[in-house]
């Protein structure tokens, strides 16, 4: 549902950027919770550490959902949105791809050192990206 | 190459598309000017 | 006769009906001219001073003439970027023209001289590496990087109202600038695990005489330069914006001319 829909429909901007970030959050950890299954079955793989490998995921996954929602609010309002959004969001999440990509490995016994650092790097961009869709949704809201 | 050759290259790469590009915005904005009436061009 | 004003512009006639200042024929001015006068001169002291004068360094090599101008680049094009997003918050919040064009403007020369940092780059690794590129964490989300303002400037391409277009953009330059320090991070910290040569890990950190003054040279000249530049291609996107509404209201005179013209017997429309 567009975001455009839910202010019309009298809930306020806030509120439409947080549903919009819940619900794709609840998206991606469904995707990631089927990945997951496949990952130990066709790779043999045995999660070692569940919590670490739980809390990478999770984080991530708010930071992911936080930019993509004001992406796509920004995609709606453009006419190959659909086209652009790819482009436009995954530059954006480079700093995501990294530190879960390592945080993984750390969770998976494949790397050594500790993978706690990098749940928090993945904490600073949800945080960061958290705020700036809180703020910047209301502008992307109020002319469409 | 040799590595004076890629220096070189660097050098001149860089200041070359610099210089290429400050000359297209100059005869941009001229070719804009004269498009546009005196009284409009005011960017201030 | 006319009379040439630097103030009110050349060729307005004395007498003239408008009181209104008028613009120059180009987007040079004082200031400009100013600028470009010590970026010329600049850019020769650099290229005397980088290529001839300045010795080999102990560890770099001949490669530390590079990086007399691939750290200029890489310190111009990030100071675009942030002047890009800090208009775009100004824009949001005073939703005028100027900080619009102004972080449109500086974000294209953003990409400039980041286009410029990656070709110095190159260059350095085929020099130090024997290859020009490697998909190593630095490198890959540097190029990365540049796709966030590339996508910026496509943005800007597409056609739709200007409030529109300024709202997106902003959006845009205000998200990918805070991207840059977590993506640094992340990279230092992913090559923490795995070290490899650089280029910002090789420079010496001892550098002196020559050398240094040269290094401060570059980015002295780079600044103006890039001042330079910003002032020109501000000043032509401002141009580009009026040309539109002349070519928007010319149109419309058009038609309604077209309007106003009676038609001929027998109901032709």
């Amino acid at each position: 549902m567009q975001p455009r829909v839910l202010v019309f429909a009298g809930s306020n901007r806030s509120g439409a950027c947080s549903g919009k970030v819940a619900a794709l959050a609840v998206q991606l950890l469904a995707v990631e919770a089927v990945l997951a299954v496949a990952v130990a079955v066709f790779y043999d793989t045995t999660f070692r550490t569940p919590v670490l490998t739980v809390g990478v995921a999770l984080v991530a996954t708010v930071g992911i959902a936080a930019a993509g929602a004001v992406y796509g609010a920004l995609a709606a309002r453009l006419r190959s949105g659909t086209t652009l959004l790819p482009l436009l969001l995954l530059p954006l999440l480079a700093p995501v791809l990294i530190g879960a990509t390592r945080g993984f490995e750390v969770a998976l016994g494949r790397e050594a050192g500790p993978g706690w650092p990098w749940v928090a790097l993945l904490g600073i961009f949800a945080v960061v990206y958290l705020t700036l869709g809180a703020l910047l949704f209301r502008p992307l809201l109020e002319d469409a | 190459m040799s590595d004076t050759a890629y220096i070189a290259t660097a050098w001149i790469a860089t200041f070359g598309s610099l210089g290429l590009y400050s000359l297209w915005l100059l005869r941009r904005g001229r070719k804009l000017s004269r498009s546009v009436p005196p009284d409009e061009r005011r960017w201030l | 006769m006319t009379v040439d004003n630097p103030t009110t512009g050349a060729g307005r006639p004395p007498g003239a009906a408008s009181d209104r200042p008028t613009g120059p024929p180009t987007t040079g001015s004082t200031a400009t001219r100013v600028l470009g006068v010590i970026s010329l001169v600049g850019i020769a002291a650099l290229v005397v001073l980088g290529v001839f004068l300045t010795p080999a360094d102990a560890e770099l090599g001949d490669t530390i003439r590079i990086l007399y101008m691939h750290v200029p680049t890489v310190s111009t094009a990030y100071l675009a970027f942030v002047i890009t997003a800090i208009a775009s918050v100004m824009y949001l919040w005073k939703r005028t023209e100027f900080w619009d064009l102004l972080a449109a403007s500086s974000a294209e020369l953003g990409v400039l001289f980041f286009a410029l940092t990656i070709l110095n780059g190159m260059l350095w690794g085929k020099i130090t590496w024997g290859v020009f590129w490697r998909w190593e964490p630095r490198l890959t989300t540097t190029a990365v990087l540049m796709l966030t303002y590339v996508g910026y400037l496509a943005v800007r391409q597409i056609p739709n109202d200007t409030r529109t277009r300024g709202t997106i953009s902003a959006v845009i330059g205000i998200m990918a600038v805070v991207n840059i320090p977590i993506t640094h991070k992340a990279v230092d910290w992913w090559r923490g695990l795995h070290q490899e040569k650089t280029i910002f890990g090789t420079v010496d950190p001892d550098m002196k005489g020559l050398q240094l003054f040269t290094a401060y040279l570059g980015l002295t000249v780079f600044l103006v330069l890039f001042s330079w530049l910003l002032i020109h291609r501000f000043r032509v996107a401002w141009l580009a914006e009026r040309a539109a509404d002349v070519g928007v209201d010319a149109a419309i005179a058009e038609r309604r001319a077209e309007r106003a013209v009676p038609s001929s017997a027998g109901g032709a429309s």
